[in-house]
């Protein structure tokens, strides 16, 4: 087949192309609103314990042009914002996408890894627990999970640095890297980095670093994936074709490798890649915990600061970039599975 | 297996290696990202820390651990008669930092020091604008333009300032953070080749740390100036590690992330204290948490109700509930560190007996009012919340309602600084420059209504008391303008002085030599590590 002719795929791709317009002013009105529904002004915020007299106050006020309308204010940050244009923050003075853009990596690097967690331990999980269904394991994999989805994030954390950190010694409290290893960065991804230095224990050092946090990220993910793969599972494995295959004698492992577990990874693709917009919430969280050089962090500390630039031009690269990621899931899927396209 | 362990014992011999080969170095875990590089336009304690205490200097300096006002690139000075004329004679020889973005040619001198504060000044200099939505905060809060008729070169290493009206406070504004001497060669560097913003990130001074890098919400790092004019510092690297999560720096101090760190939470304390490789060092801190009457407001603008409900507050009480062990209680506005504090001032007593007796005499029965609870946790009142319910408790027992309300912070202190504000208003006070005039006058004096004056108190002798201490230099007859001050403010009562609190610097017992800031600042000149 060829794909790219395929009359109802190019349909699929249109409808789903054409609603991001709409999603995006959306999603630009919702954080414009929101960082002007936050208690507390910046102008305030920033003039520290002197406070500002009050013609001062008018004099700032129009020079960020606060003083407009606000429908004004709202269409002149659109306009900015369709030019590439997201400001400069209050507080430092530097465009917000530079910053952004400095930070990222660091909360990809994060997200991916507990990502790669939650996929290599979640699957085998969800699908050893199927496959001995109602035994121990099954029992004790589904406890672990429902915990581990219920468990707050924050909690979680501290959990983990008072005993791994605090009482084991065993990882770093907080950081990167170990502050002995000076590399300016070039990728952003600090595991990557190391090596393309060739600093072995600078790797060493990211990598300990890395491992609480990616546990704490990960957790949630985690626990969503191995219960949607071991209910996928279940019900492929009651499908007419597997059992064909099992009359026909092959052997258990084949069944479920080949046969079962293809047709079951469909929906847990498609789990996995709603879970980014959770994780970039998640990595708020276990950033701030962590001391994680991230945006999340840099969201939270905005948000403190009162640095409306960052909140909402913040906000609408991480909803641009969860959109953007949905969009090449439900793409993906719809390539995968060819059901969805027609519907 | 054994794999795994080879590779293990391999990683932790090359990371003592690695270790081994480092130079002297100081991480300090600091509590917040600094906004940037410039300490002229920045406000935080944090952004000072990593430029004005590090990088740059100032004509004159606070000594290290007090508030006296001691040379730095002024060797010395001359005060005219009258009081309007400050001649500064510059130290000949102070180099400027080499960066690989910034080769000085010439040693700091006049230029530099009239361009430190032109640019904060006139609005016409091209730097006064240079960061987009960029304000002077310092320079204004502290009246500069008020005071400033002119600077003045009289010759490479000789600047004078001329002030419109006598102003002694000015020489401890000099040596404030705001007051750091920039260069003027590397503005006119970064003028010629369009890149103003850099002044901000790649920051030039005379310090004893020049700036290496930083990494954004990370790490900052500086290493020791080699031709720092008074000698190169004991350690070689000083590295500022954010962490703005007092409990992890906390963590990280006992892990021996950090060897120093500032702002350890209450309840970490008694932990670090504990600790065998710790030192906490402790004193008293240059502030005062206080309760300002609304002096306007019947009947809080009768002098013995407000003075009776104070009488019926239990200070003691809420020092120990609230500062635990942190905080002592404050009879005058100005800490007892500062000079020209009035031991003779007699100490608030807790009475209820009278209080309410005194109650019925100006005829109050039956008060409702609101009462203000700082939403945040400050230095000088770690807990506004707990602070207003213990009040709300005292005054229940005289027969005074009092709800308690509460504003976002920025929110709070804007709502509590309007002069028809009802109830009484929890807040308090960092000094910035170690004079009493940074207390007495910034929050109460007749001018900072509606600023900083939450009191809306205006007492004409007081205000007299307190100009007139401004206008002279004689500290013996200051000091007798504000012993004046202090007996007229305990006559009135405006505000309940609550607390005076305890300020806590935790590190490593290998830390030597460092002073703890009466003005809260974290400076790292002179400090060493023992190996």
């Amino acid at each position: 087949m060829a794909k790219g002719k395929d009359p109802h795929m190019l349909n699929y791709l249109l409808r789903r192309l054409a609603l991001i317009v709409p999603t995006v002013i959306g999603i630009s009105i919702c954080a414009f609103a929101f960082v002007r529904v936050l208690p507390g002004d910046p102008i305030l915020a920033m003039a520290g314990q002197h406070g500002v007299t009050p013609e001062r106050y008018e004099i700032l006020k129009e020079q960020f042009g606060y003083n407009l309308p606000i429908w004004q204010q709202y269409f002149d940050y659109l306009g900015s914002v369709l030019q590439g244009d997201f400001g400069i923050s209050l507080a430092t003075k530097r465009p917000v996408i530079t910053e952004f853009l400095t930070l990222f990596p660091a909360t990809i690097e994060l997200a991916l890894t507990a990502m790669f967690l939650a996929v290599i331990i979640g699957i085998p999980a969800g699908i050893f627990a199927a496959v001995k269904r109602g035994s121990w394991f099954d029992q004790a994999t589904m406890g672990v999970a429902l915990t581990g989805y219920s468990m707050p994030i924050f909690w979680w954390g501290l959990l983990l640095i008072i005993f791994f950190s605090g009482y084991l010694g065993w990882t770093p409290v907080s950081g990167r890297i170990a502050l002995t290893f000076f590399l300016r960065p070039i990728t952003g991804f600090m595991l990557v980095d190391t090596l393309l230095y060739g600093n072995w224990p600078a790797f060493v050092s990211a990598l300990r670093h890395l491992i609480l946090p990616a546990i704490v990220l990960g957790t949630i993910p985690l626990a969503v994936i191995a219960r949607q793969t071991r209910s996928a599972m279940l019900e492929v494995l009651g499908e007419d074709y597997v059992r064909t295959a099992r009359a026909k004698g092959l052997s258990p492992r084949r069944v479920v490798n080949i046969h079962a577990l293809r047709n079951a990874l469909i929906p847990v693709i498609t789990t996995i890649g709603l879970q980014v917009g959770l994780l970039m919430g998640g990595a708020i969280l276990t950033e701030t915990i962590f001391t994680w050089p991230g945006v999340g962090k840099w969201m939270i500390d905005s948000i403190f600061k009162r640095d409306y630039v960052v909140v909402q031009s913040g906000l609408l690269i991480i909803a641009l970039i969860v959109m953007a990621v949905n969009l090449a899931v439900d793409l993906l899927y719809a390539f995968i599975n060819p059901r969805i396209r027609v519907q | 297996m054994k794999l795994m362990k080879t590779l293990l014992a391999a990683t932790a011999i090359l990371a003592l290696a690695a270790g081994a080969a480092q130079a002297k170095q100081l991480i300090y875990c600091s509590e917040a990202s600094p906004a940037h590089f410039d300490p002229g336009p920045t406000t935080g304690g944090n952004d000072f820390d990593a430029s004005a205490h590090t990088i740059y200097e100032r004509l004159v300096e606070f000594a290290p651990g007090t508030t006296e006002v001691i040379p730095s690139m002024a060797e010395s000075w001359d005060i005219s008669e009258d009081g309007l004329e400050y001649t500064f004679h510059l130290r000949p020889g102070v180099k400027f930092h080499t960066e690989p973005y910034f080769t000085p040619t010439r040693d700091m001198n006049a230029d530099d020091v009239i361009f430190s504060f032109e640019r904060q000044w006139k609005e016409d200099n091209p730097w006064h604008a240079y960061l987009e939505g960029m304000t002077w905060d310092y320079f204004q809060g502290m009246d500069m333009p008020k005071y400033l008729a002119s600077i003045e070169k009289i010759d490479d290493l000789t600047v004078k300032f001329t002030l419109t009206e006598p102003n002694s406070p000015m020489l401890a504004n000099l040596a404030m953070q705001f007051a750091s001497i920039v260069s003027k060669e590397y503005a006119d560097q970064l003028e010629a080749s369009g890149d103003m913003a850099a002044f901000s990130t790649q920051p030039v001074g005379t310090g004893p740390f020049q700036f290496v890098d930083y990494q954004l919400d990370t790490v900052i790092r500086y290493a020791a100036f080699p031709d720092y004019w008074d000698g190169k510092q004991p350690i070689d690297d000083l590295i500022f590690a954010i962490t703005t999560d007092a409990s992890v720096r906390a963590q990280r101090l006992l892990a021996g992330e950090c060897d120093i760190m500032p702002y350890p939470a209450p309840a970490d304390i008694e932990t670090l204290k504990a600790d065998d490789n710790l030192n906490v060092m402790e004193s008293e801190g240059l502030n005062i948490g206080y309760i300002s009457y609304n002096t306007t407001e019947p009947p809080f603008d009768n002098p013995d109700v407000r003075k009776a409900l104070t009488m019926a507050i239990d200070k003691s009480a809420i020092i120990e509930a609230v500062y635990q062990g942190a905080g002592q209680d404050a009879k005058n506005l100005i800490p007892p560190t500062m000079w020209s504090y009035d031991e003779a001032t007699p100490a608030d007593v807790y009475d209820p007996e009278k209080a309410k007796e005194m109650l019925a005499a100006a005829g109050v029965t039956d008060l409702t009012t609101d009462l203000w609870a700082i939403p945040v946790s400050r230095p000088y009142n770690p807990n506004g919340q707990r602070v207003a319910e213990l009040i709300q408790a005292d005054w229940a027992a005289v027969g005074v309602t009092a709800n308690i309300v509460t504003y976002e912070w920025t929110e709070y202190r804007e709502r509590g600084k309007q002069p028809d504000r009802k109830g009484p208003f929890m807040i308090g006070w960092t000094g910035d420059n170690g004079d009493p005039d940074n207390f007495f006058a910034t929050l109460f004096s007749c001018s900072a209504i509606g600023v900083s004056n939450y009191s809306s108190w205006c007492n004409e002798d007081f205000e007299a008391a307190i100009q007139d201490a401004k206008a002279i230099s004689d500290p013996a007859e200051r000091t007798a303008l504000y012993t004046k001050a202090q007996e007229i403010f305990k006559a009135e009562e405006p505000a309940i002085t609550l607390a005076h609190s305890r300020v806590f610097m935790p590190m490593k017992k290998t830390v030597l030599n460092y002073h703890m800031s009466p003005l809260g600042s974290h400076i790292f000149k002179g400090v060493d590590i023992q190996e």
